[in-house]
Protein backbone atom coordinates (compact mmCIF):
# COMPACT_ATOMS: atom_id res chain seq x y z
CA UNK A 1 0.00 0.00 0.00
CA UNK A 2 2.91 1.96 0.75
CA UNK A 3 4.58 1.81 -2.21
CA UNK A 4 1.11 2.80 -4.11
CA UNK A 5 1.47 5.67 -2.34
CA UNK A 6 4.37 6.25 -3.27
CA UNK A 7 3.84 6.49 -6.80
CA UNK A 8 0.93 8.74 -6.60
CA UNK A 9 2.87 11.49 -4.50
CA UNK A 10 5.96 10.65 -6.84
CA UNK A 11 3.24 11.36 -10.02
CA UNK A 12 1.76 14.39 -8.34
CA UNK A 13 4.65 15.86 -7.22
CA UNK A 14 6.19 15.57 -11.28
CA UNK A 15 3.17 16.87 -12.82
CA UNK A 16 3.03 19.62 -10.54
CA UNK A 17 7.08 20.52 -11.06
CA UNK A 18 8.52 22.32 -13.65
CA UNK A 19 8.23 20.63 -16.96
CA UNK A 20 5.20 18.61 -15.60
CA UNK A 21 1.72 18.57 -17.29
CA UNK A 22 -0.83 19.63 -14.77
CA UNK A 23 -1.16 23.46 -15.69
CA UNK A 24 -0.48 22.69 -19.55
CA UNK A 25 -3.92 20.76 -19.45
CA UNK A 26 -6.08 23.68 -17.89
CA UNK A 27 -3.84 26.32 -20.09
CA UNK A 28 -5.00 24.18 -22.74
CA UNK A 29 -8.00 23.67 -21.88
CA UNK A 30 -8.40 27.86 -21.61
CA UNK A 31 -7.09 28.64 -25.41
CA UNK A 32 -9.47 26.28 -26.86
CA UNK A 33 -12.53 27.37 -25.16
CA UNK A 34 -11.74 30.85 -25.88
CA UNK A 35 -11.12 30.30 -29.61
CA UNK A 36 -14.87 29.16 -30.12
CA UNK A 37 -16.00 32.92 -29.38
CA UNK A 38 -13.66 34.09 -32.23
CA UNK A 39 -14.57 31.05 -34.42
CA UNK A 40 -19.02 31.03 -34.17
CA UNK A 41 -19.12 34.76 -34.06
CA UNK A 42 -20.69 36.44 -30.88
CA UNK A 43 -23.98 35.03 -31.05
CA UNK A 44 -24.63 34.55 -27.13
CA UNK A 45 -27.89 32.60 -27.93
CA UNK A 46 -25.71 30.14 -29.76
CA UNK A 47 -22.95 30.05 -27.54
CA UNK A 48 -25.05 28.86 -24.73
CA UNK A 49 -26.49 26.32 -26.66
CA UNK A 50 -23.37 24.56 -27.92
CA UNK A 51 -21.41 25.62 -24.46
CA UNK A 52 -21.75 22.31 -22.66
CA UNK A 53 -20.63 20.39 -26.14
CA UNK A 54 -17.59 23.10 -26.67
CA UNK A 55 -16.59 22.00 -22.84
CA UNK A 56 -16.83 18.87 -22.95
CA UNK A 57 -14.43 18.65 -26.34
CA UNK A 58 -12.16 20.73 -24.49
CA UNK A 59 -11.54 18.87 -21.62
CA UNK A 60 -11.11 15.62 -23.66
CA UNK A 61 -8.92 17.35 -25.66
CA UNK A 62 -7.01 18.32 -22.70
CA UNK A 63 -7.00 15.53 -20.68
CA UNK A 64 -5.55 13.28 -23.47
CA UNK A 65 -2.83 15.84 -23.85
CA UNK A 66 -0.82 14.82 -21.09
CA UNK A 67 -1.35 10.79 -21.58
CA UNK A 68 0.98 9.88 -24.29
CA UNK A 69 4.04 10.40 -21.56
CA UNK A 70 2.50 8.85 -19.10
CA UNK A 71 3.86 5.30 -19.02
CA UNK A 72 6.52 6.23 -22.04
CA UNK A 73 8.67 9.01 -20.01
CA UNK A 74 8.58 5.70 -17.37
CA UNK A 75 9.52 3.51 -20.14
CA UNK A 76 12.77 5.81 -21.42
CA UNK A 77 14.34 6.42 -18.35
CA UNK A 78 14.33 2.82 -16.84
CA UNK A 79 11.68 3.93 -14.43
CA UNK A 80 8.94 1.33 -15.97
CA UNK A 81 11.40 -1.67 -15.39
CA UNK A 82 11.62 -1.05 -11.80
CA UNK A 83 7.94 -0.40 -11.19
CA UNK A 84 7.17 -4.18 -12.90
CA UNK A 85 10.24 -5.23 -10.52
CA UNK A 86 8.38 -3.96 -7.30
CA UNK A 87 6.02 -5.71 -4.91
CA UNK A 88 2.34 -4.39 -5.34
CA UNK A 89 0.46 -5.79 -8.58
CA UNK A 90 0.55 -3.70 -12.22
CA UNK A 91 -2.60 -3.20 -12.27
CA UNK A 92 -2.83 -1.00 -9.07
CA UNK A 93 0.37 0.76 -9.95
CA UNK A 94 -1.40 1.83 -12.78
CA UNK A 95 -3.92 2.54 -11.12
CA UNK A 96 -2.61 4.68 -8.88
CA UNK A 97 -0.91 6.26 -11.96
CA UNK A 98 -4.48 7.09 -13.20
CA UNK A 99 -5.33 8.32 -10.01
CA UNK A 100 -2.24 10.92 -9.95
CA UNK A 101 -3.02 12.09 -13.80
CA UNK A 102 -6.58 12.56 -13.19
CA UNK A 103 -5.88 14.46 -9.96
CA UNK A 104 -3.50 16.87 -11.96
CA UNK A 105 -5.28 17.01 -14.39
CA UNK A 106 -8.83 16.19 -14.90
CA UNK A 107 -9.52 17.78 -11.18
CA UNK A 108 -7.96 21.32 -12.89
CA UNK A 109 -10.48 20.92 -15.82
CA UNK A 110 -13.62 20.26 -13.76
CA UNK A 111 -12.76 23.46 -11.38
CA UNK A 112 -11.59 24.97 -14.10
CA UNK A 113 -15.11 24.67 -16.67
CA UNK A 114 -17.64 26.69 -14.19
CA UNK A 115 -15.39 30.01 -15.19
CA UNK A 116 -14.95 28.80 -18.69
CA UNK A 117 -18.85 28.70 -19.34
CA UNK A 118 -18.95 32.36 -18.34
CA UNK A 119 -17.03 32.80 -21.18
CA UNK A 120 -19.68 30.68 -23.26
CA UNK A 121 -22.74 32.70 -22.11
CA UNK A 122 -23.96 29.50 -19.76
CA UNK A 123 -26.40 30.36 -17.35
CA UNK A 124 -25.59 28.83 -13.29
CA UNK A 125 -27.57 25.56 -13.83
CA UNK A 126 -25.69 24.99 -17.29
CA UNK A 127 -22.46 25.18 -15.48
CA UNK A 128 -23.66 23.27 -12.79
CA UNK A 129 -24.38 20.76 -15.41
CA UNK A 130 -21.10 20.55 -17.00
CA UNK A 131 -19.40 20.63 -14.06
CA UNK A 132 -21.11 17.91 -12.89
CA UNK A 133 -20.76 15.92 -16.01
CA UNK A 134 -17.51 16.63 -16.11
CA UNK A 135 -16.59 16.01 -12.24
CA UNK A 136 -18.48 11.96 -12.75
CA UNK A 137 -16.99 11.47 -17.09
CA UNK A 138 -12.97 12.73 -16.70
CA UNK A 139 -12.51 9.70 -14.16
CA UNK A 140 -13.67 7.88 -17.48
CA UNK A 141 -11.35 9.56 -20.03
CA UNK A 142 -8.34 8.88 -17.76
CA UNK A 143 -8.61 5.38 -18.25
CA UNK A 144 -9.72 5.13 -20.88
CA UNK A 145 -6.42 6.78 -22.34
CA UNK A 146 -4.56 4.80 -19.88
CA UNK A 147 -4.89 1.95 -22.64
CA UNK A 148 -3.73 3.76 -25.52
CA UNK A 149 -0.38 5.13 -23.42
CA UNK A 150 0.44 1.74 -22.48
CA UNK A 151 -0.02 0.92 -26.06
CA UNK A 152 1.90 3.27 -26.98
CA UNK A 153 4.78 1.99 -24.89
CA UNK A 154 4.67 -1.63 -26.42
CA UNK A 155 4.20 0.16 -30.04
CA UNK A 156 7.44 1.94 -29.22
CA UNK A 157 5.60 4.73 -31.11
CA UNK A 158 4.51 8.40 -29.24
CA UNK A 159 2.95 11.18 -29.72
CA UNK A 160 -0.72 11.51 -32.24
CA UNK A 161 -0.56 7.51 -32.05
CA UNK A 162 -2.32 7.90 -28.35
CA UNK A 163 -5.50 10.54 -29.23
CA UNK A 164 -5.88 8.90 -33.09
CA UNK A 165 -6.17 5.46 -30.62
CA UNK A 166 -7.92 6.78 -27.76
CA UNK A 167 -10.64 9.04 -29.03
CA UNK A 168 -12.98 7.04 -30.69
CA UNK A 169 -13.13 4.40 -27.74
CA UNK A 170 -14.20 8.41 -25.69
CA UNK A 171 -17.08 8.78 -28.11
CA UNK A 172 -19.94 7.34 -25.35
CA UNK A 173 -18.51 9.36 -22.35
CA UNK A 174 -18.70 12.27 -24.76
CA UNK A 175 -22.72 11.56 -26.01
CA UNK A 176 -23.31 11.15 -22.31
CA UNK A 177 -21.98 13.90 -20.84
CA UNK A 178 -22.75 16.18 -23.21
CA UNK A 179 -26.40 14.12 -23.09
CA UNK A 180 -26.76 15.20 -19.45
CA UNK A 181 -25.34 18.52 -19.84
CA UNK A 182 -28.35 19.50 -22.23
CA UNK A 183 -30.98 17.50 -20.42
CA UNK A 184 -30.49 19.76 -17.40
CA UNK A 185 -31.03 22.69 -19.25
CA UNK A 186 -33.94 21.70 -21.92
CA UNK A 187 -34.73 18.00 -21.66
CA UNK A 188 -37.00 16.31 -22.75
CA UNK A 189 -35.18 13.18 -21.29
CA UNK A 190 -34.59 13.55 -17.02
CA UNK A 191 -30.68 14.51 -15.97
CA UNK A 192 -30.97 10.97 -14.09
CA UNK A 193 -30.84 9.02 -17.26
CA UNK A 194 -28.14 10.03 -19.19
CA UNK A 195 -26.08 11.17 -16.58
CA UNK A 196 -26.45 7.24 -14.79
CA UNK A 197 -25.20 5.92 -18.57
CA UNK A 198 -22.29 8.41 -17.68
CA UNK A 199 -21.23 7.06 -14.27
CA UNK A 200 -21.66 3.51 -15.63
CA UNK A 201 -19.38 4.08 -18.39
CA UNK A 202 -16.83 5.55 -16.08
CA UNK A 203 -17.27 2.56 -13.66
CA UNK A 204 -16.78 0.41 -15.79
CA UNK A 205 -13.33 2.15 -17.40
CA UNK A 206 -11.82 2.51 -13.88
CA UNK A 207 -12.36 -1.73 -13.72
CA UNK A 208 -11.01 -2.37 -17.53
CA UNK A 209 -8.55 0.54 -17.57
CA UNK A 210 -5.78 -0.69 -15.64
CA UNK A 211 -6.03 -4.25 -16.57
CA UNK A 212 -6.04 -3.81 -20.27
CA UNK A 213 -2.99 -0.94 -19.47
CA UNK A 214 -1.07 -3.45 -17.17
CA UNK A 215 -1.42 -6.37 -19.68
CA UNK A 216 -0.13 -3.68 -22.61
CA UNK A 217 2.77 -2.68 -21.04
CA UNK A 218 3.79 -6.51 -19.93
CA UNK A 219 4.07 -7.09 -23.62
CA UNK A 220 5.73 -4.14 -24.17
CA UNK A 221 8.70 -3.78 -22.17
CA UNK A 222 11.25 -5.31 -23.01
CA UNK B 1 18.96 -19.26 -1.51
CA UNK B 2 19.73 -20.67 -4.73
CA UNK B 3 18.90 -19.63 -8.52
CA UNK B 4 19.20 -21.91 -11.29
CA UNK B 5 18.33 -21.43 -14.61
CA UNK B 6 18.47 -24.76 -17.10
CA UNK B 7 18.21 -24.08 -21.04
CA UNK B 8 17.76 -20.79 -20.95
CA UNK B 9 16.72 -19.22 -24.62
CA UNK B 10 16.51 -15.68 -25.97
CA UNK B 11 14.64 -14.84 -29.01
CA UNK B 12 14.77 -10.91 -29.61
CA UNK B 13 12.42 -9.69 -32.94
CA UNK B 14 13.67 -12.79 -34.84
CA UNK B 15 16.60 -13.42 -33.89
CA UNK B 16 17.99 -15.80 -31.54
CA UNK B 17 20.32 -14.01 -28.83
CA UNK B 18 21.22 -17.00 -26.80
CA UNK B 19 20.26 -20.80 -26.49
CA UNK B 20 20.70 -23.07 -23.94
CA UNK B 21 22.71 -21.09 -20.94
CA UNK B 22 22.72 -23.08 -17.81
CA UNK B 23 23.88 -21.46 -14.37
CA UNK B 24 23.27 -22.24 -10.95
CA UNK B 25 23.97 -19.53 -8.60
CA UNK B 26 23.59 -19.84 -4.06
CA UNK B 27 24.14 -17.33 -1.29
CA UNK B 28 27.10 -15.60 -0.94
CA UNK B 29 28.05 -16.51 -4.39
CA UNK B 30 28.53 -13.82 -7.49
CA UNK B 31 28.76 -15.12 -11.21
CA UNK B 32 30.40 -12.43 -13.99
CA UNK B 33 28.62 -12.92 -17.05
CA UNK B 34 31.18 -12.17 -20.06
CA UNK B 35 30.97 -11.54 -23.78
CA UNK B 36 31.45 -9.08 -26.83
CA UNK B 37 28.93 -6.81 -27.25
CA UNK B 38 25.78 -8.12 -28.60
CA UNK B 39 25.99 -11.29 -27.00
CA UNK B 40 23.25 -11.11 -24.49
CA UNK B 41 24.66 -10.46 -21.61
CA UNK B 42 21.73 -7.44 -20.88
CA UNK B 43 19.18 -9.93 -22.36
CA UNK B 44 19.71 -12.71 -20.21
CA UNK B 45 20.31 -10.01 -16.95
CA UNK B 46 16.86 -8.57 -18.26
CA UNK B 47 15.44 -12.13 -18.15
CA UNK B 48 16.08 -12.67 -14.71
CA UNK B 49 14.93 -9.32 -13.61
CA UNK B 50 11.15 -10.39 -15.31
CA UNK B 51 11.18 -7.70 -17.88
CA UNK B 52 11.96 -10.10 -20.63
CA UNK B 53 10.65 -12.59 -21.31
CA UNK B 54 12.88 -15.97 -22.41
CA UNK B 55 11.27 -18.33 -25.48
CA UNK B 56 12.74 -21.70 -23.82
CA UNK B 57 14.06 -23.12 -20.73
CA UNK B 58 13.65 -22.47 -17.13
CA UNK B 59 14.53 -20.37 -14.13
CA UNK B 60 14.22 -21.68 -10.58
CA UNK B 61 14.74 -20.34 -7.03
CA UNK B 62 14.83 -22.35 -3.77
CA UNK B 63 14.76 -21.06 -0.57
CA UNK B 64 14.21 -17.05 -0.04
CA UNK B 65 10.94 -16.10 0.15
CA UNK B 66 8.03 -18.18 -1.30
CA UNK B 67 5.43 -15.82 -1.53
CA UNK B 68 7.70 -13.43 -3.57
CA UNK B 69 8.95 -14.51 -7.32
CA UNK B 70 12.55 -13.68 -8.39
CA UNK B 71 11.67 -10.13 -9.67
CA UNK B 72 10.37 -9.36 -6.43
CA UNK B 73 13.09 -9.88 -4.65
CA UNK B 74 15.96 -8.78 -6.88
CA UNK B 75 17.15 -5.33 -7.47
CA UNK B 76 18.27 -4.39 -11.41
CA UNK B 77 21.05 -1.75 -11.79
CA UNK B 78 20.66 -1.31 -15.88
CA UNK B 79 21.99 1.29 -18.73
CA UNK B 80 19.12 3.56 -17.28
CA UNK B 81 19.47 5.28 -13.73
CA UNK B 82 15.70 5.21 -13.91
CA UNK B 83 15.75 8.90 -11.89
CA UNK B 84 13.73 12.02 -12.69
CA UNK B 85 15.69 15.24 -13.29
CA UNK B 86 12.97 17.40 -11.69
CA UNK B 87 13.35 15.18 -8.31
CA UNK B 88 16.04 15.89 -6.12
CA UNK B 89 18.50 13.33 -4.86
CA UNK B 90 16.98 12.27 -1.48
CA UNK B 91 13.34 12.42 -2.91
CA UNK B 92 14.56 9.98 -5.87
CA UNK B 93 15.99 7.34 -3.76
CA UNK B 94 13.21 8.11 -0.78
CA UNK B 95 10.55 7.37 -4.30
CA UNK B 96 12.40 4.09 -4.64
CA UNK B 97 13.12 3.21 -0.96
CA UNK B 98 9.45 3.26 -0.42
CA UNK B 99 8.16 1.92 -3.53
CA UNK B 100 10.37 -1.12 -3.86
CA UNK B 101 10.51 -1.87 -0.37
CA UNK B 102 9.46 -1.50 3.46
CA UNK B 103 10.33 2.34 3.28
CA UNK B 104 12.83 4.67 3.90
CA UNK B 105 14.27 3.75 7.05
CA UNK B 106 18.56 4.23 6.02
CA UNK B 107 18.43 7.07 3.38
CA UNK B 108 21.18 9.24 4.68
CA UNK B 109 23.18 6.22 5.44
CA UNK B 110 22.65 4.85 1.64
CA UNK B 111 23.61 8.44 0.76
CA UNK B 112 26.59 8.64 3.13
CA UNK B 113 27.48 5.04 0.80
CA UNK B 114 27.73 6.55 -2.41
CA UNK B 115 29.61 9.99 -1.46
CA UNK B 116 26.03 11.88 -2.58
CA UNK B 117 25.49 12.86 1.19
CA UNK B 118 26.53 16.46 1.01
CA UNK B 119 24.32 17.04 -2.65
CA UNK B 120 20.83 15.85 -1.54
CA UNK B 121 19.01 19.06 -2.20
CA UNK B 122 20.16 19.15 -5.85
CA UNK B 123 17.88 18.21 -8.64
CA UNK B 124 19.28 15.14 -10.04
CA UNK B 125 18.76 16.98 -13.61
CA UNK B 126 22.37 18.46 -12.50
CA UNK B 127 23.83 15.34 -12.32
CA UNK B 128 26.67 14.02 -13.79
CA UNK B 129 26.73 10.46 -15.22
CA UNK B 130 28.65 8.96 -12.53
CA UNK B 131 27.33 10.84 -10.07
CA UNK B 132 23.60 9.28 -11.70
CA UNK B 133 25.13 5.82 -11.47
CA UNK B 134 25.94 6.30 -7.40
CA UNK B 135 22.32 7.49 -6.64
CA UNK B 136 21.34 4.08 -8.61
CA UNK B 137 23.72 2.53 -6.63
CA UNK B 138 22.20 4.23 -3.45
CA UNK B 139 19.36 2.19 -4.19
CA UNK B 140 20.46 -1.21 -3.61
CA UNK B 141 22.10 -0.09 -0.02
CA UNK B 142 18.60 1.85 0.74
CA UNK B 143 16.71 -1.61 0.36
CA UNK B 144 17.89 -5.37 1.38
CA UNK B 145 17.44 -7.30 -1.54
CA UNK B 146 19.02 -10.55 -2.09
CA UNK B 147 19.82 -10.64 -5.66
CA UNK B 148 21.87 -8.10 -6.95
CA UNK B 149 21.64 -7.83 -10.78
CA UNK B 150 24.01 -5.62 -12.14
CA UNK B 151 24.59 -4.33 -15.79
CA UNK B 152 27.54 -2.85 -16.32
CA UNK B 153 27.55 -1.27 -12.67
CA UNK B 154 31.06 0.60 -12.95
CA UNK B 155 30.13 2.33 -16.23
CA UNK B 156 31.17 5.69 -15.14
CA UNK B 157 32.71 5.58 -12.02
CA UNK B 158 35.74 6.95 -10.86
CA UNK B 159 38.33 5.05 -9.30
CA UNK B 160 37.42 5.60 -5.80
CA UNK B 161 33.57 4.70 -6.89
CA UNK B 162 34.51 1.70 -8.41
CA UNK B 163 36.67 0.92 -5.02
CA UNK B 164 33.80 1.40 -3.24
CA UNK B 165 31.28 -0.41 -4.90
CA UNK B 166 33.47 -3.46 -4.86
CA UNK B 167 33.27 -3.09 -1.04
CA UNK B 168 29.65 -3.21 -1.40
CA UNK B 169 29.38 -6.10 -3.66
CA UNK B 170 31.53 -8.22 -1.02
CA UNK B 171 29.51 -6.71 1.96
CA UNK B 172 26.31 -7.90 -0.12
CA UNK B 173 28.06 -11.41 -0.90
CA UNK B 174 29.05 -11.74 2.84
CA UNK B 175 25.46 -10.96 3.97
CA UNK B 176 24.06 -13.91 1.96
CA UNK B 177 23.27 -12.09 -1.54
CA UNK B 178 23.58 -13.19 -4.62
CA UNK B 179 25.17 -10.92 -7.77
CA UNK B 180 24.82 -11.86 -11.79
CA UNK B 181 26.57 -8.76 -13.16
CA UNK B 182 27.39 -8.28 -16.69
CA UNK B 183 30.70 -6.85 -17.49
CA UNK B 184 33.78 -6.13 -19.57
CA UNK B 185 35.86 -5.52 -17.15
CA UNK B 186 37.39 -7.69 -14.15
CA UNK B 187 34.79 -7.77 -11.22
CA UNK B 188 37.10 -7.46 -8.49
CA UNK B 189 35.86 -10.18 -6.45
CA UNK B 190 38.06 -13.00 -6.01
CA UNK B 191 35.43 -15.97 -6.43
CA UNK B 192 33.01 -15.08 -9.13
CA UNK B 193 31.84 -17.86 -11.64
CA UNK B 194 32.13 -16.67 -14.76
CA UNK B 195 29.83 -17.59 -18.05
CA UNK B 196 30.59 -16.63 -21.39
CA UNK B 197 27.93 -15.97 -23.82
CA UNK B 198 29.47 -16.04 -27.69
CA UNK B 199 28.51 -13.70 -29.95
CA UNK B 200 25.49 -15.45 -32.11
Amino acid sequence: MSALVALLRRDMRLAVRIGGGALMGVLFFLIVVAMVPFALGPDLALLARTGPAILWLGALLASLLALDRLFAADHEDGSLDLILMGRAPLELAVGAKALAHWLTTGLPLVVAAPLLGLFLNLGPAAIGAVALTLLAGTPALTCIGLIGAALAVALRRGGLLVPVLVLPLTIPVLIFGVAASNAALAGPVPFGTPFTVLVALTLASMVLGPFAAAAALRHGVE
Amino acid sequence: MRISASNLGCLRGSREIFRNINFSLSSGQALAVLGPNGAGKSSLLRIVAGVLRTTSGRLSLEGGDPELTIPEQAHYLGHLDALKPSLSVAENLAFWARYLGPGPGVLADALEAVGLAPIRDLPAGYLSAGQRRRLSIARLVAVRRPIWLLDEAASALDQAAQARLIELMRGHLAGGGLILAATHAPLGLDQAQELRLEAA
